[in-house]
């Protein structure tokens, strides 16, 4: 009984709350109690259909005002939360707000609200959809509607099509014409792309049109091309790029647009505005590729007429591409078409007039229009099979026979070109029955004219034959065995006796193409030939090193397979062996190696190919430089190409290479067995062998520098493996290379030896093991740094850089410590200035270690994050500096910014650019020159506070522009050009922007920004024109002619 | 002067003989080094002169080739000498009756205004035998009043200064 009572006596405090709520909302105005009637709602205080009732005295009120704020309330409390209502109560809410859009027109727009809320239940009532819309456009005449409104009614349209098609199009064309009605005038840009996702979805989803397709077409088509830009700041964010595509997705969406369309888009692409053009070629494109034939025929005539006139007289490259694309969709549109015996060959009429329109062009090499002419047959083989077969029984032959026809060497080589971009062109066959290609039938032709073209003298004969052989190669099962190996022949010769350069690269190109399809006659004819020529007897000639050079570069570049490598990589070891004797000079010894690390880095990662740089490879290499190392400690010297740097550091990328992405098993036996021969001398594991037993290596004091430098290799051995291959002994190793990189005085060797140090911690599992590491090495740098007399500190010095590259690398926290001692040495005595360089090594990627391709753990961003967290350092430690030291923090955050991303600078630079600026007067040629290199980008896109200093940038570049080092004047030359372009940044504000066209006002404003320099910089460019360099001069020219 | 901005329709010469490109200068090493003095050369010239002309307007009687492939400007016909500092340019418009041919011509000598050092003479001229109203043409791109009097000329110097405007931007 209690209970019964208190109930009631709830429920009559719930409806006293209700009525107060409503009384405040729609006669106090005040907008929040809305939300507390949604909660009450929510809560399960009252129902929706309470509210209703409580809204009773204002739904009937006299005065319009009122009605529509009774309805807003209700309305806010369903957008709240709709999902909950029942059926039946979904049910009346409509029939109430369908019979309010018959009451006065302050009172839609809630109702609209209402009504979108409710298209988003869940229990929208069978049949409601379609009585909501035929109220809705019975009773609404959209356009009238504010922005918002407008946008209700197509969220609602929206909504509905997604959750109720099957009522929707039991509306039939009556929806499409309701809809068409409600967006004919749509101007707002936000309710356009609502407008025109319905209508695509009309199009793509299947209603039915009716006889409303044209009115459809119509009222979105007149949208065409779009022209709009965004107002600026606009917080919207609409751009013309998503209107172009939504309107896009429209037009293009039913192929039953084809009448209206097709003529549409001929019209457009006579605009003379190149935008529009490009939309219109464009959206043919995407249109013919929904298109059926049938619905193009009537306007064949005129769309290749159009595509045909912008390529002829095309202004740009974009709207010939766009146009030859849109060419393409066309040609596979007809390509579609079922060709049977009593219908009549689309394609192939239409081929025909193509054919007869280009064909002739064909036959004027040296005329213009063979260029368009071609690209416009080569669009249309491209497009299918059928089209290729086509267009190559017809062009091919013809091309073929002109070539031998013609005797003028330019007129040969546009054929050449022009046959190459064909046989590029051709669609190789789908059907795999049908196997012989379109090719096939003139394969004899074109070979024929390859080989020809290749035994001419001309190089750009030569050069474009072997691009047309690349060509062949590439079309599958194509050439045959006797081709390639002719081929092949050809290309021997060539590299053999040919001398100019573009020749050689392009038939190593070639050699490398055709090596790869067809390696077994590269294995056996290409590279005894080329091994032959290599260790013949003439090879003290002079000329001939330009030969060997070739060979050793072309053993590279056929070196894809693994069949091929066995055969290759012997002739190059074979090479380093003869060095070895001093047969061979240390640049090919170089150039070997890098040929052996081509090798390694595009061999497929086989077993066969794994074993062959692990087991043979690998182990001569060490063997070779250990060998010359001893044996010019015996002063024998004759290894002497051996033991340079230069060898040394083509060596370690070949192993790295082969460690990094060979075979990861065998790259930790290769990384283990060179641990045990660095750390034991255990010799066993290399070849040859008649080294001492027991080698020392590791031993800084004890060793001459010709064997300690080989801890460079070992670096190449460890610190590039895969991260997950387990290195033994690594605590052993460390402690000998910091022993050796802070006690050796052969700057190659400790050098090494830190890189070697770094590599490994870089890798290291976090935890206390590592961290013992770092701090031990840490202690010991900075006791030799503090001694200012020992001999030793560029050693201590050397390690600090690389160690903290290798922890910033990976976000390490300790390595905080080591930078900000870096940061602390810019005022050294003596390291002041290496340390500002330092920061150059700890923001670029290094080649042979810590980087990417060696598995190294870098994190993204990490050169931001130094920077940010290290900049204000820099400022204060600049302006504490004493004078004599200030160069070299300009210098060293020149090297920081310099590697930061462009975006990254452009919003870091305001508060270094005063900085910057100072740096442009230091006397120091490296901090102006890399000053200048990182202020042309942040010229090219200037923050406000550039244009603010602009008088300060303009005088200190234009004082540079006669410096004595040539290269900061061309850079501070392009420094005052890239000036000349400043976009317009400040007025973009400005209220202009919105009717004149945004070019015009970027011309204006760059006049109005940089105008006052204008004959103070060019008098100042008047000097470099006649400048001695010419390099020099030719920036100036640049410069000049832009001011 | 003549008409600005063209149609395709007035196209002079739709399918005109084209050359072959003489290719990028190759830099030398002594070109990199600080100490060699580089004279200004025949090449030099034309370089200025070919990059001149991949722009928009001539584009339209042209494209896709720069004066250079039509042969308006051939390397051969630049000479010049750099310790007496003269320069003496030859072009040879496409037809007899191009009517660009002045235009073309005051476009080669404001490039070259603007790019060489002042102590330079610059003598523009048509190929001898080679346009109608050669003596014309040659007359008024000599006459030093009448260059800086077409340059007065703001909506000529407009046409000119789109000529001149490198088409890499």
């Amino acid at each position: 009984m209690r209970r019964a009572a208190e109930r009631w006596s709830a429920m009559a405090a719930d409806s006293a709350l209700l009525l107060s709520l409503v009384e405040e909302f729609v006669s106090g105005l005040q907008d929040s109690k809305a939300q507390d009637a949604a909660k009450g709602v929510r809560d399960g205080h009252f129902t929706v259909l309470q509210l209703v009732e409580a809204l009773g005295l204002s739904l009937t009120s006299s005065e319009p005002q009122t009605r529509a704020r009774g309805v807003q309330l209700l309305s806010d409390v369903l957008q709240e939360d709709s999902a909950a209502l029942s059926q039946r109560e979904v049910e009346v809410l409509i029939a109430f707000y369908e019979n309010r859009l018959k009451d006065n027109y302050v009172v839609t727009p809630p109702v609209l609200r209402g009504l979108l809320a409710l298209t988003r239940c869940a229990a929208l009532p069978p049949g409601s959809a379609v009585s909501m819309l035929r109220s809705l456009f019975q009773d609404v005449h959209v356009q009238s509607l504010m922005i918002a409104e407008r946008a209700c009614v197509y969220n609602m349209l929206i909504n509905l099509m997604d959750t109720r098609e099957a009522e929707l199009k039991s509306l039939g064309a009556d929806f499409v014409f309701g809809f068409v009605q409600s967006m004919d005038g749509e101007r707002d840009p936000r309710n356009l792309l609502l407008a025109f996702q319905i209508a695509r979805n009309i199009v793509v989803r299947g209603y039915d049109l009716g006889k409303f397709t044209e009115e459809l077409f119509e009222v979105t088509s007149c949208y065409f091309p779009i022209d709009f830009t965004p107002p600026p700041n606009d917080p919207h964010g609409i751009t013309k790029e998503e209107l172009v595509q939504a309107l896009r997705a429209v037009l293009a969406g039913t192929p039953k647009f084809a009448e209206f369309l097709f003529p549409l888009l001929i019209e457009k692409l006579d605009s003379d505005v190149q935008s529009a053009k490009l939309d219109a070629l464009q959206t043919l494109n995407a249109f013919l590729s929904r298109c059926e034939h049938t619905d193009t025929a009537e306007f064949l005539q005129g769309l290749w007429s159009s595509l045909r006139r912008e390529v002829f007289q095309t202004s740009s490259e974009k709207i010939e591409s766009a146009a030859l694309a849109a060419l393409t969709a066309l040609t596979s549109c007809l390509s579609r078409s079922v060709l049977s015996s009593d219908s009549e060959d689309v394609l192939g009429h239409f081929l025909e007039v193509v054919l007869k329109d280009c064909e002739h062009h064909l036959r004027e090499p040296d005329l213009k229009l063979v260029w368009p002419s071609a690209k416009l047959l080569q669009a249309c083989s491209g497009a299918s099979y059928r089209a290729s077969r086509v267009i190559a029984a017809s062009v091919l032959p013809a091309l073929t026979e002109q070539y031998s026809s013609k005797t003028q060497c330019s007129q040969r080589r546009t054929l050449l070109e022009v046959l190459q971009r064909f046989v590029q062109s051709v669609k190789s066959s789908r059907s795999t029955e049908d196997d012989d290609g379109v090719l096939s039938a003139h394969r004899a032709d074109l070979c024929g004219v390859a080989f020809a073209a290749l035994s001419e003298s001309n190089a750009s004969l030569q050069v474009t034959a072997a691009a047309l052989l690349a060509s062949l190669a590439r079309q599958t099962g194509l050439l045959l065995e006797a081709d390639v190996r002719l081929a092949v022949d050809h290309l021997t010769r060539l590299l053999l006796t040919e001398d100019d350069d573009r020749v050689s690269a392009a038939v190593v190109e070639c050699a490398g193409v055709l090596a790869e399809l067809h390696p077994a006659a590269f294995a056996t004819r290409l590279i005894p030939r080329l091994k032959e020529e290599v260790f013949s007897d003439a090879s003290q000639q002079h000329s001939h090193h330009a030969v060997r050079r070739r060979c050793l570069s072309a053993l590279a570049a056929v070196s894809t397979q693994p069949s091929v490598v066995q055969e290759s990589t012997p002739v190059l070891l074979q090479v380093l062996k003869s060095a070895l004797t001093g047969g061979v000079s240390l640049e090919e010894a170089v150039l070997a190696c890098r040929s052996l690390q081509r090798i390694a880095a595009r061999v497929q990662d086989t077993e066969e190919a794994g074993t062959c740089f692990h087991d043979v490879i690998i182990p001569r290499l060490l063997s070779l430089a250990l060998q010359a190392a001893l044996q010019e400690e015996d002063s024998s010297g004759r290894g002497g190409a051996l033991v340079q740097e230069d060898f040394l550091s083509a060596v370690v990328p070949v192993i790295s290479t082969s460690c990094s992405r060979l075979q990861p098993t065998l790259a930790a036996r290769t990384a283990s067995r060179a641990v045990s021969l660095f750390l034991d001398g255990d010799v066993s594991c290399l070849p040859e062998n008649s080294f001492p037993p027991r080698l020392q290596l590791l031993q800084a004091e004890e060793v001459s520098w010709r064997r300690s430098q080989l801890v460079c290799l070992l670096m190449g051995c460890v610190c590039a493996l895969p991260r997950g291959v387990e290195l033994p002994r690594t605590d052993e190793l460390l402690s000998r290379l910091e022993e050796m990189s802070c006690t050796c005085r052969h700057p190659l060797s400790y050098t090494a030896a830190a890189k070697c140090f770094a590599g490994l911690v870089n890798k290291s599992a976090e935890g206390g093991a590592l961290d013992g590491v770092i701090q031990r090495v840490r202690a010991r740098i900075c006791r030799e740094l503090d001694s200012s007399s020992s001999p030793l500190r560029t050693q201590a010095f050397t390690l600090l850089v690389w160690v903290s590259k290798a922890l910033l690398l990976r976000y390490h926290p300790l390595s905080t410590g080591l930078t900000d001692q870096l940061f602390s040495l810019l005022d050294d005595a003596h390291l002041g200035a290496a340390a500002a360089d330092g920061f150059l090594l700890l923001m670029s990627d290094s080649p042979d270690v810590l980087n990417r391709g060696c598995h190294a753990d870098v994190r993204i961003m990490y050169r931001q994050r130094f920077f940010s967290e290290n900049s204000a350092k820099l400022v204060q430690g600049f302006n504490a500096a004493p004078q004599e030291k200030k160069p070299n923090y300009l210098k060293a955050l020149s090297n920081i910014v310099n590697t930061l991303p462009q975006q990254v600078q452009v919003t870091e630079l305001p508060a270094l650019l005063s900085l910057l600026l100072e740096a442009l007067t230091c006397p120091d040629q490296g901090v102006q020159l890399s000053t200048l290199s990182c202020l042309e980008p942040v010229i090219a896109s200037p923050p406000p506070v550039l244009l603010q200093q602009l008088e300060a940038v303009v005088g200190r570049l234009l004082a540079l522009v006669c410096s004595p080092a040539m290269n900061v004047r061309m850079s501070s030359l392009r420094c005052v050009r890239a000036l000349s372009l400043l976009p317009a940044h400040q007025v973009q504000d400005s209220p202009e922007q919105l009717s004149g066209s945004l070019k015009l006002i970027r011309n204006e404003c760059r006049c109005f920004q940089v105008l006052p320099f204008r004959a103070r910089v060019l008098r100042a460019l008047a000097p470099p024109l006649d400048d001695r360099k010419r390099l020099v001069r030719q920036e100036a020219v640049q410069a000049r002619g832009e001011w | 002067p003549p008409a600005g901005g063209g149609k395709y329709s007035q196209l002079e010469n739709a399918n005109p003989v084209i050359f072959q490109r003489s290719g990028e200068r190759q830099q030398t090493a002594a070109e990199e080094d600080e100490d060699v003095h580089d004279p200004i050369d025949d090449r030099e010239i034309f370089d200025i002169l070919y990059k001149t002309t991949q722009n928009d307007l001539l584009m339209l009687y042209f494209h896709p080739l720069s004066l250079e492939e039509l042969n308006v400007v051939e390397q051969v016909r630049v000479q010049v000498n750099d310790a007496d500092s003269t320069v003496s340019v030859e072009f040879t418009p496409t037809i007899p009756h191009c009517s660009m041919a002045t235009l073309i011509g005051l476009s080669i000598k404001v490039k070259l205004l603007r790019s060489l050092p002042s102590r330079f003479k610059i003598d523009v001229h048509i190929t001898p035998g080679t346009h109608a109203s050669e003596a014309a043409v040659n007359k008024q791109l000599a006459d030093k009043e009448r260059v800086a009097a077409a340059l007065e000329n703001s909506s000529l110097l407009e046409v000119v200064n789109q000529c001149l405007t490198s088409r890499s931007l």
